[in-house]
């Protein structure tokens, strides 16, 4: 069905971003060939980076022609699979496509290159007395892929997830062509919104190659809880009362101690505590110090209540980087704690979290097998690690494959969704099929027909 | 065991701005916090205190809203602190304020260990510790990264000289000021503070003070003034090196070796 890349095409990549800017067989790293997961393996025939819209026009413009596959990819910090060249074919790398482009203080947007780095663009905003707010835990991962998989992140709770932020896109079609969806604007009621269909499609519809993204003015206070509880239970069942109590808190996080010393062993560095079993983590932000005092004394004097062991102020730079810094490692400190690992980011309802987390502990205890967690006990979103340890290959994935099915099945009873922020990829295509059936595939395929009729873009993945 | 911890309040960004015509902090509407180096210090008490018993105090110098880092310190787990606050105080160098914190902790008490942190983040001087403890006539050991173990009305502690470290014996009381980065403080107690009573801060003024010759303290008894305050020139020069991995290595090594580095 796809051509395969001839020693013409090489020529022609060349041509268009530079003789050192196209690399193929051996001068391709095997790091090319997987993401951070490494849950599935495949070197492309060619990497090629792209410096501009123009180039990556071009570049779409050789593919459409000729039938080549073409798979986007940024950092390669995702989880799914989906910047791995399922067909082989062009990895086109937008990591060098890393300007910040314009800080627009009237409209309080900044545009972007895709392959501004998540912390970079956090800095920029900050630096500027602004907020960006979608933060999810990956922060080298690009714009571009915060983009395609519509990254939610610690502060979805209060702020939102990326499609919040995504004013305007400008984007390459798979036959070359550019366009600009959305605009610079609060409203858009102009027909069928394009712009967030694109947000979420993790490289299969067209490729990014610019972004407008709108900011909040920089909260002048901030000040997190480190909040003990004897088990997880407690804890966990703990957060639907503090949603209730209609404080809006910035983040709402849980870790169990297994993890927090998983990440000091990682990291190299001590947390601030690690007497108890369970915590959870929140943040407030405000502009005043009394307005987050209050909030903050609101949800300590109810969690003390509802038997908190303690709650520790976490209010100065030095203190906040001694706890989320750790928060931020996690996912690595588990990874480095087991031979292998397979990840679940399901999301449910939020009074449905506490009911799901019992669950991978029954699930944990019947299987055999460590399945530590961590996440967003605030919006539902959970972050579930299946861990194989000293388990032989046939058993790995005979187990790996029952939690799996047995974790989807009780997040569609529970009301949640296969993918909280992480994305489909290539790893859950087959949970998302089960759970939406037939007719919503069958749009989902109908849509990625009218943008890549030929499906040349990211192919194998999200819904074929 | 009892040991004392010298904290003070300082700025609470290490982004404040100095007025460029007075030379004096623009501290309005920054808020501030407890030296981030004394919370190392705080730790290594605690830990101290939880290994052979006893407990911890806090002394600190400032105006009465210094307060609030005795409050903080005692939510931290330490036993209750002294503010030295007085007008006659203000304007004090490094050797005026090792003065006066020797003063005041003469006041409160004898302690085995007077442990400071490593500097201030606003002053950076990291001098007041030693200076303390030669006017109060006691050791002290600075750059300290671990106090080891505390037998015999000694102290074993282990001070980082740079490339090499030294383990030391001292006498106590002795005063030791603590290394940066050597533990991670533990964090203030929510319910501790909803408890916290008056009485755990004690203030004492010029008043209370053995020695009351005004020209040892403040800007009169300070054997240097301020003659300007300056913030340092930003360098904001930038060199992108472009191109592939190996063309970037070439011109990386040129401009190393054309600036001599190398």
């Amino acid at each position: 069905m796809y051509n395969k890349i001839n020693e013409k095409d090489v020529i022609a990549l060349r041509a268009i971003v530079g003789e050192s800017n196209v690399l193929t067989g051996n001068e391709i790293s095997p790091d090319y060939a997987h993401d951070e997961l490494g849950g599935i393996e495949r070197m492309p025939d060619a990497l090629v980076r792209a410096y501009s819209t123009e180039q990556i026009s071009e570049i779409m413009k050789l593919a459409y022609e000729r039938c080549l596959p073409v798979t986007v990819r940024g950092s390669g910090t995702g989880l799914v699979g989906a910047a791995v060249a399922l067909e082989g074919g062009i990895l086109l790398e937008t990591v060098k496509m890393n300007k910040i482009l314009e800080l627009d203080k009237n409209n309080l947007t900044v545009t972007v290159q895709p392959g501004v780095l998540l912390m970079e663009l956090a800095a920029f905003a900050e630096e500027n007395d602004f907020l960006y707010p979608p933060d999810p835990g990956e922060k080298s991962a690009t714009i571009g892929g915060n983009i395609s998989t519509n990254a939610g992140g610690m502060r979805a709770v209060k702020y939102g997830v990326t499609r919040d932020y995504v004013r305007a896109l400008k984007v390459v079609m798979p036959n070359g062509e550019i366009l600009e969806l959305g605009a610079k604007v609060a409203k858009n009621s102009s027909g069928y919104s394009l712009k967030d269909l694109v947000v979420g499609s993790e490289g299969t519809l067209c490729i990014i190659t610019e972004a407008v993204l709108k900011l909040v003015p920089l909260p002048k206070v901030s000040v997190s809880l480190l909040v003990p509880f004897k088990d997880m239970k407690s804890a966990i069942e703990a957060v639907p009362q503090i949603i209730r109590s209609k404080v809006t808190p910035t983040a709402i996080e849980y870790m169990s101690r297994d993890t927090i010393l998983f990440s000091e062993s990682y990291l190299g560095k001590k947390f601030p505590d690690t007497k108890n079993d369970a915590y959870i983590l929140l943040t407030f932000d405000g502009n005043t110090d009394e307005q987050v005092e209050a909030d903050m004394n609101t949800v300590a004097n109810l969690c003390l209540d509802i038997g908190a062991l303690d709650a520790y102020i976490v209010d100065t730079e030095e203190r906040k980087k001694s706890v989320w810094s750790a928060r931020g490692a996690f996912l690595e400190a588990i990874k480095a704690s087991t031979t292998e690992m397979d990840e679940c980011d399901v999301v449910v309802p939020k009074d449905m979290i506490a009911e799901f987390i019992k669950f991978t502990h029954v699930l944990s205890d019947e299987m055999g097998i460590r399945i530590p967690s961590f996440g967003h006990a605030g919006d539902g979103n959970l972050h579930i690690y299946i861990c194989r340890d000293e388990l032989d290959d046939k058993t790995w994935h005979e187990k790996l494959e029952i939690c799996f099915e047995r974790m989807y099945r009780k997040a569609e009873e529970l009301g949640g969704l296969v993918s909280g922020e992480h994305g489909i990829g290539y790893a859950k295509k087959n949970y998302l099929k089960e759970q939406y059936g037939q007719t919503p595939i069958a749009l989902m395929q109908g849509i990625k027909r009218v943008f890549d009729e030929k499906n040349i873009l990211n192919p194998g993945k999200v819904c074929f | 065991m009892k040991i004392l911890v010298c904290i003070k309040q300082v700025p609470g960004s290490n982004n404040v701005e100095v007025d460029p015509v007075t030379g004096v902090l623009k501290r309005s509407g920054i808020q501030s916090k407890m030296n981030p180096y004394d919370l190392y210090g705080i730790e290594a008490a605690l830990s101290l205190t939880e290994k052979y018993g006893g407990s911890v105090e806090c002394i600190t110098m400032g105006p009465p809203q210094a307060k609030s880092i005795i409050e903080e310190a005692v939510c931290m787990g330490a036993k209750n602190g002294t503010v030295l606050s007085d007008r006659k105080f203000a304007g004090a160098d490094v050797l005026a304020t090792a003065y006066t914190i020797s003063q005041g902790i003469r006041k409160c008490g004898d302690f085995d260990i007077i442990i400071c942190g490593k500097q201030t983040t606003d002053g950076d001087t990291a001098q007041v510790g030693a200076e303390v403890a030669e006017n109060l006539n006691i050791p002290n050991v600075s750059n300290v990264i671990s106090i080891d173990e505390i037998i015999d009305g000694k102290a074993t502690v282990t001070a980082s000289l740079d490339n090499n470290t030294i383990k030391m014996s001292v006498e106590l009381p002795c005063l030791i000021s603590m290394e940066n980065d050597i533990n991670t403080p533990r964090l203030p107690s929510y319910k501790v503070k909803q408890s916290i009573t008056d009485d755990v801060v004690k203030i004492l003024t010029f008043d209370d003070f053995d020695d009351k010759n005004p020209d040892h303290y403040g800007l009169s008894g300070s054997a240097t003034q301020v003659e300007r305050i300056f913030p340092p020139e930003k360098n904001t020069e930038k060199h992108s090196v472009t191109g592939s991995s190996s063309e970037q290595a070439q011109s990386l090594y040129e401009l190393v070796s054309k600036l001599k580095m190398i």
